[in-house]
């Protein structure tokens, strides 16, 4: 299963084993990972499941659409390299992927 | 004090059905939200986003659905109470619950139904620790009365509808500073192109891409600080901040009413959806139990089981029959058809 590294804003780090498929919020959810809020239930309606992503990645990751650019003008301290976490999709090309959670969700 | 059999807490398509559920079965309620419309998430988040998998409804957009479900309750003449958050539910004796909104409004009922979602919605405030100091007088995240901001130097933050209908809207009487973290604004087509000739005009000044990093000043704002992509600082001269970020959703006092919680969900037995309080029910994306879905379609079937068990504490010397709206005459003269 692909490995996915979540970093909280302080620096903490946990890699989990996410099953293709899933998306990178809903593993952070399932595993208990602090620091991703989902509120909408990954609907790209909220912005609260917000993640940086490390750098090296951001090319690698499918494009997000304008709905999630759109909703990232939203999230919390948005960055060049924010994405919403519901909308990375898990497969084996994400394997080794690092994401940070921003200091809060809203 | 209003005597009610339920109270609905949530106008989402989920807490309309419910009025539906209710009606039929000869049961009166009150809907109870925070927001200033009926519709919920339907309306404040997708209102123009189509649906799919609504049974019987192969496509329709979340204000359609919310429209079509008001018609479907129409008959039962429920009132709504808008604006309003319930933030005290109390027992007061065995079997009745009592509600009261931050209005002032209290209700008195055996059954309280919660289709409240995520939670009320709120508008997202910047995140910048001066920004409480001035929000409500120099800083807003609404516009009331745009007569308050007449002959203003005005700074407006955001990229999307509410932003740039504002910056529009206000430019015709102030002087408006627009600021967004990327070049691009979503509007629509006109709104884009209008402010592209008011900016020629020199009666918007866009600024992109950059933050907020601070505002200045004691009482009122004398100037903010923006933060550019790439480093640059600039700070420029505003009385009035306007932040249109959307909104967020917040559990608020649902989470002090002694229900079982996990996780921003109230726990409900999914045989009726009553929770760990006789009387109190969950319902719809707020509620959780094995298997749980947020899906709309889920939340209908969970308020037709609640609304059994609801019957059954509002009218206990009754006997609650199962009835199809097909053959049931009483359901039918209800529904206003016979």
């Amino acid at each position: 299963m692909p490995k996915i590294t979540y970093i909280d804003n302080e620096g903490n780090s946990k890699t989990i084993d996410v099953e293709n498929g899933l998306s990178v919020m809903e593993g952070a959810i399932q595993n208990n990972i602090p620091g991703i809020d989902a509120d909408c239930g990954g609907s790209m309606a909220c912005a609260t499941c917000h993640v940086y992503v490390e750098e090296k990645w951001l090319n690698k990751l499918p494009k997000a659409e304008d709905a999630e650019v759109d909703m990232i003008d939203m999230a919390f301290e948005p960055k060049k390299n924010s994405r919403l976490s519901c909308q990375l999709i898990v497969s084996d090309e994400l394997n080794g992927l690092t994401v940070t959670t921003p200091s809060k969700q809203s | 004090m209003k005597k009610k059999d339920v109270i609905i807490v949530g106008a989402g398509p989920v807490g309309l059905f419910a009025v539906h559920q209710l009606g039929i079965k000869g049961l009166n309620a009150v809907v109870i939200d925070n927001l200033d419309k009926i519709g919920g998430q339907c309306i404040e988040l997708y209102p123009d986003k189509p649906i799919y998998d609504i049974p019987g409804v192969p496509e329709c957009t979340g204000k359609e659905l919310t429209d079509k479900l008001l018609k479907q309750i129409k008959p039962f003449k429920t009132e709504f109470f808008l604006n309003e958050r319930v933030d005290e539910v109390r027992q007061d004796n065995k079997v009745e619950w009592t509600v009261k909104t931050n209005k002032g409004n209290e209700f008195l009922s055996p059954n309280i139904i919660i289709a409240g979602g995520v939670g009320s919605f709120e508008p997202r405030k910047l995140p910048i620790k001066e920004a409480e100091k001035f929000e409500g007088k120099y800083l807003f995240y609404s516009v009331k009365n745009k007569d308050d901001f007449k002959g203003k130097n005005i700074t407006v933050f955001g990229g999307g509808d509410s932003a740039l209908d504002w910056a529009l809207e206000l430019s015709k009487f102030s002087k408006i500073n627009l600021i967004h973290r990327r070049n691009e604004f979503r509007g629509a087509p006109h709104t884009l192109s209008e402010l592209k000739k008011l900016e020629k005009e020199g009666k918007v000044l866009i600024k992109t891409p950059c933050q907020l990093d601070a505002i200045e000043g004691e009482e009122n704002i004398k100037s903010i600080t923006l933060k550019f992509d790439d480093g640059k600082v600039e700070k420029i001269n505003t009385d009035i901040v306007l932040s249109f970020f959307g909104l967020t959703m917040k559990l608020g006092p649902i989470a002090e009413w002694g229900l079982n919680m996990e996780k921003k969900t109230i726990q409900v037995n999914s045989a009726n959806f009553q929770t760990n309080k006789k009387g109190i029910f969950a319902v719809g994306d707020i509620c959780s139990y094995p298997g749980k879905l947020k899906l709309i379609l889920s939340g209908f079937h969970e308020v037709a089981l609640a609304s059994v068990e609801c019957f059954k504490r509002a009218r206990p010397n009754e006997k609650y029959r199962f009835e199809f709206t097909t053959a049931s005459k009483t359901i039918q003269e209800r529904l206003g058809k016979k």
